[in-house]
Parts: C-alpha cells; sequence; structure tokens
C-alpha cells in the first residue's frame, strides 16, 4: 500500500463505521468453486489457480463480493452491514497480466428496503468526497430502462444491443436499431429521450417524470424517494450506467473523480444474484478501485536538508545537528557526499 | 479547455473542417508545420492530431476529452468512452471479400487474414463458423492470392484496390463512419462544454446530409 492509500483506507474505514458497517475480513483465497458457478459475474474470466494441501482447488480471490454473500445468512428480518479493504487479482489493462488491485467498499445484505438503499448511495458520495474535491456519483435505475426497452416488444438481442447503445450514450445507434425493427413512434422516442435524460436531480427528475408511463412511474417515484436525502452537489441522473442484468437491477450508480479518466466507485442493487444463488435476501454494495486513484505529484524535495560531513567531522556533531533538525520536523539525510538523483532543499556542511 | 484528438490524415483535416464549421475553428491547425498541437484559447478548445487508431487510447485514458475515431476503432478494441455522433463522413464498410472464383466449402476451416481479428472473430462466432484467423499489419490483399488464406476481412471504400487484386466483396460485416467519442469521467465535469459541442456538430453534419 502506499502512503496515499493507506491515508484513503483508513478515512474510508472511519467512515463506514460511523454508520455502523463491521470489518469484514477475509481470507487471501477462496475455493475456485466459489467463482466457477457465477463467472460472469467476475470483471475478468481468469483467475490465479493453486492446489492447496488437501487437494482442494483453490483461487486468489478476484473478486470481494461473491465471498461476503456467501458467508451472509439469509432469511433475516434486517440488513447485514458490512465494509472491506481487501486486494484483489485480476487481470487488467492492455497488458492483459495479472495485477494486484486494492478494492475498499461496502455490501448491505438481508432485508434491504429504501432507507438502506440510500443509505449506501449517501456513503458512496461522502466516499467520493473522502477521496477528491470534484466528484461525481452518476445514478442509473436498471428498472427504468427495463421498462422503457419492454415498452419497444423487441427480442431479447435487440435489448442487449440497446443496452449497450446506453451505455456508451449512442444514440445514432439506437436510433437505427429502432428504425430497423420498426419500433413505434411513442415507445422508440421514450428510448431516445431516457437516454439523452441526464443531469443533476433536481433538473432531471421532472423530465424523467414527463417521458414515464405507466410502467416506469413506480421506479421513477423510488428513485425520487431515495434520491431525496441526497445532495443536488455532485450527483447526477444518467442511465448510461447500466451494469449487467444478469446480476443487478434497480439502481446501480457509478462515481468519478477529476483528472481520473475512469470511473473509480462502481455499485448497484444485486438481488437477482442472490437469487440465483437461492437466497432470498436483498442486496445493495459498491467497490471502489483505490489504485485508480492518481498518486499526487511529488513535487517537494525529498529531504529538506541534507547535511555534509566528512572523515574527519566528529560523529557527535553530526549527530547533535540531524537531531535538532529532525526535531524541528525537518526530513534529513546525513551523507558524506551528495547522493545522485537526491533532491534536497539545503545542504549544512558539519 | 477540451483536449480534441484529431485522426492525422485527409479524414482528420474534413473533420476539422466540421468542429470549424460548428464554431471551433484554430486555424493554425491546418497550416503545414511539424507542430502536432494546436490551441484556440478563447474558443476554449486545443486540437493534436496522432495516429488514426490511436485516438480511442487517447481518449480512453483522458489524454483526451474528445476525439474522432473510425467506427472500425470502435468495434476492433471496444474502448470505454461515450460514441456521442455519427460524423457521417468517412464512410465505407467493414466486408469479406475473396477472389472472384471464391467457393466457400463450408466443411472446411475457413482460414481469414485481416487487420481486424476481434471484429473477424466475433462476425464468425455469431454465424457459428469455425475460422483460423491470420493476423496481417497490412497488404491484406495479398493473402488470398498466395494462398495465404480463402479470404480477408478489411475495410471496403471504393472497392478499386479489391478489383485490382482480382478480389471481390462476399460480405458486408458492417458499416463504417467517423464517430466522435468522449472519454467518459472527463464528460461528466464537462457535461455543458461537450453537449453544447456535440449539438453544434449535429447541426454540421445534418446540414451536410
Amino acid at each position: 500500500m502506499v502512503p496515499e492509500e493507506q491515508i484513503n483506507v483508513s478515512r474510508l474505514s472511519k467512515l463506514y463505521e460511523s454508520y455502523g458497517y463491521m470489518r469484514f475480513k477475509m481470507s487471501k483465497f477462496e475455493e475456485y468453486d466459489t467463482y466457477v458457478k457465477n463467472k460472469s459475474f467476475l470483471t475478468s474470466d481468469n483467475v490465479i489457480t493453486f492446489t492447496d494441501t488437501t487437494g482442494k482447488l483453490m483461487a486468489l480471490k478476484p473478486d470481494v463480493t461473491l465471498s461476503i454473500v456467501k458467508n451472509s445468512k439469509d432469511d433475516i428480518g434486517f440488513a447485514q452491514k458490512v465494509y472491506y479493504n481487501e486486494n484483489v487479482y485480476r487481470v487488467s489493462g492492455e497488458s492483459r497480466s495479472f495485477r494486484e488491485i486494492l478494492q475498499s467498499g461496502l455490501e448491505c445484505i438481508g432485508k434491504v428496503g429504501r432507507y438502506e438503499i440510500s443509505e449506501v448511495l449517501k456513503l458512496a458520495v461522502d466516499s467520493l468526497g473522502l477521496l477528491a474535491d470534484d466528484y461525481v456519483l452518476d445514478i442509473s435505475h436498471l428498472g427504468i430502462i427495463s421498462a422503457a426497452l419492454d415498452g419497444c416488444k423487441v427480442g431479447a438481442d435487440v435489448k442487449k444491443e440497446l443496452l449497450t447503445y446506453f451505455g456508451s450514450k449512442n444514440i445514432c445507434g439506437a436510433e437505427e436499431v429502432l428504425e430497423r425493427e420498426k419500433v413505434d413512434a411513442t415507445n422508440g422516442e421514450r428510448v431516445l429521450k431516457l437516454m439523452t435524460c441526464n443531469g443533476g436531480i433536481a433538473e432531471t427528475l421532472p423530465l424523467l417524470k414527463s417521458i414515464s408511463d405507466q410502467t416506469m412511474a413506480p421506479f421513477v417515484e423510488e428513485l425520487e424517494e431515495i434520491l431525496s436525502v441526497l445532495p443536488d452537489k455532485n450527483v447526477r441522473i444518467d442511465f448510461s450506467v447500466i451494469n449487467d442484468m444478469r446480476y443487478y437491477n434497480g439502481i446501480v450508480f457509478q462515481g468519478f473523480v477529476k483528472e481520473v479518466p475512469k470511473s473509480v466507485l462502481f455499485g448497484g442493487q444485486y438481488d437477482l444474484l442472490l437469487k440465483g444463488m437461492r437466497r432470498n435476501s436483498n442486496a445493495i454494495g459498491f467497490a471502489i478501485y483505490l489504485d485508480e486513484l492518481k498518486e499526487k505529484d511529488d513535487v517537494g524535495p525529498d529531504v529538506d536538508v541534507l547535511v555534509l560531513f566528512s572523515d574527519d567531522s566528529s560523529i557527535k556533531k553530526v549527530s547533535d545537528t540531524v537531531d535538532t533538525l529532525r526535531k524541528k520536523g525537518k526530513k534529513v539525510a546525513a551523507q558524506k557526499e551528495i547522493p545522485t538523483g537526491l533532491r534536497y532543499g539545503e545542504i549544512i556542511r558539519v | 479547455m477540451l483536449n480534441i484528438a484529431l485522426p492525422k490524415g485527409r479524414l482528420g483535416e474534413k473533420v476539422y473542417g466540421m468542429f470549424a464549421a460548428a464554431g471551433y475553428e484554430c486555424p493554425s491547425v491546418l497550416e503545414n508545420s511539424r507542430k502536432l498541437i494546436f490551441e484556440n484559447e478563447e474558443k476554449g478548445v486545443r486540437y493534436f492530431w496522432v495516429k488514426p487508431s490511436d485516438v480511442a487510447i487517447y481518449v480512453e485514458r483522458g489524454a483526451a476529452d474528445i476525439g474522432v475515431a473510425g467506427k472500425d476503432i470502435l468495434l476492433e478494441y471496444e474502448p470505454d468512452v461515450y460514441e456521442l455522433l455519427d460524423m457521417k463522413t468517412g464512410i465505407c464498410r467493414m466486408a469479406v471479400a475473396a477472389p472472384k472464383d471464391f467457393h466457400d466449402n463450408k466443411r472446411k476451416t475457413l482460414k481469414v487474414a485481416t487487420k481486424f481479428t476481434n471484429i473477424a472473430a466475433d462476425y464468425y462466432a455469431k454465424q457459428g463458423r469455425d475460422i483460423d484467423i491470420i493476423h496481417l499489419n497490412g497488404s491484406i490483399e495479398i493473402a488470398p492470392i498466395l494462398h495465404l488464406s480463402d479470404v480477408i476481412v478489411d475495410i471496403v471504400e471504393t472497392g478499386k484496390t479489391l478489383k485490382e487484386n482480382d478480389l471481390e466483396v462476399v460480405e458486408t460485416v458492417a458499416p463504417i463512419s467517423a464517430r466522435l467519442i468522449a472519454n467518459k469521467s472527463s464528460y461528466k465535469f464537462n457535461v455543458k462544454a461537450v453537449e453544447e459541442m456535440v449539438k453544434s456538430l449535429r447541426k454540421i453534419v445534418e446540414e451536410k446530409a
């Protein structure tokens, strides 16, 4: 962990604990079986595997959510609130090689209602606020998108095609599909309007209401109530946030931080994942990719003072000089010669 | 200030013309110099020329906020960017081409030579066809002539090169044109400026059509 990551992790932990979330500590590996059954839930197919002493196939965990779900109780009347700071092992980037990625996040599993959802969203906003001064949380509702697509009365593959166009804000592409599939004007228009419907809560909600029909209305109402506890600043409604609909449903969201080109926070309700695991609980959570955050360019010197001494110097004198400077809060390096490449503030010769 | 990555070459000059017509001119761009970066502070734009196939990388990684890339690049590399507008220029198509006397023997594995391995793999996977992909970096047309491959998957604009090499289009894979793309994160922090630019450019595209 680089120092900056450490600071971020401890700030985030404090925030989550203040909302009653418990730290969930887990082992670095998990039985490979856990991932095979839900392979498509993982962001990448590749998992580092090895055989343990009993001959069981194990994996270095590529994902945290599945482990937490596995260890959560089902059929309970309350919500289990946990947070984590863990390394995951994934193939990422163009190099297509495995990387260790530090993830912080939280999960809320069990009886999850509107309050819990709004609390998680609030935590997502506050998390971003701890990481940067300028940030945005984009929120979308898969129920609303689904309802709009259902209205088009097209096959599952066409829906999938339209969904990718939602994700890339590709209106031209969507127009072509709607025309090709001969979707009627009202429903087609609604899809296109939904795609462009994005912005702050206050300006976007009325627009959303104006295009919603009977099937969309209950979801819009839900979204409105949940968003009512969030600040209007830094929060946007944007339907280009589309998580995998095989696992996610309802509210999904992504967080962006200025100067970082990719989203750093990723989350949503994943009731369908639990359903697939034959569980009755509901769940919502998010993860923050701390390694995506740029380390701030360190422009200052490596040491404040370079104390130069020679073989003839008294070590007592050198030691005293270093200590006095250190007590003043300076970073001090004592050397006989100026080390190559060292950036220093001032030189004191003893 | 919006950073805009333009594809070096004829297409880029055409596209710059559209940006200029939309009110984002920066006259020094077209001067014949070796400079690669051009700025018009007043209009809030900074243009730079990059290799066409690299535009998507600049935009995906946030070095450019906006860029213009061919649909072929977007299909091949699937960069994580917003595709905001079809510029309706640089129009051509991705196609399967084969020698004039080509007979497709469906019992055999089809050998496909291409620069666009992902597009080709995806296209044939959808048909359930078993293929052997041969990745080439250029002069693709020569592959079937020398029996390196049965067919090629490549960009076809006029079909002149194909004709001169006794090849012809057998199937169209996808229509291609230049697209306006945007970095997802920077979009969030420049919504107004980007949306405005898209709107002005859309007008120019529609006027041209």
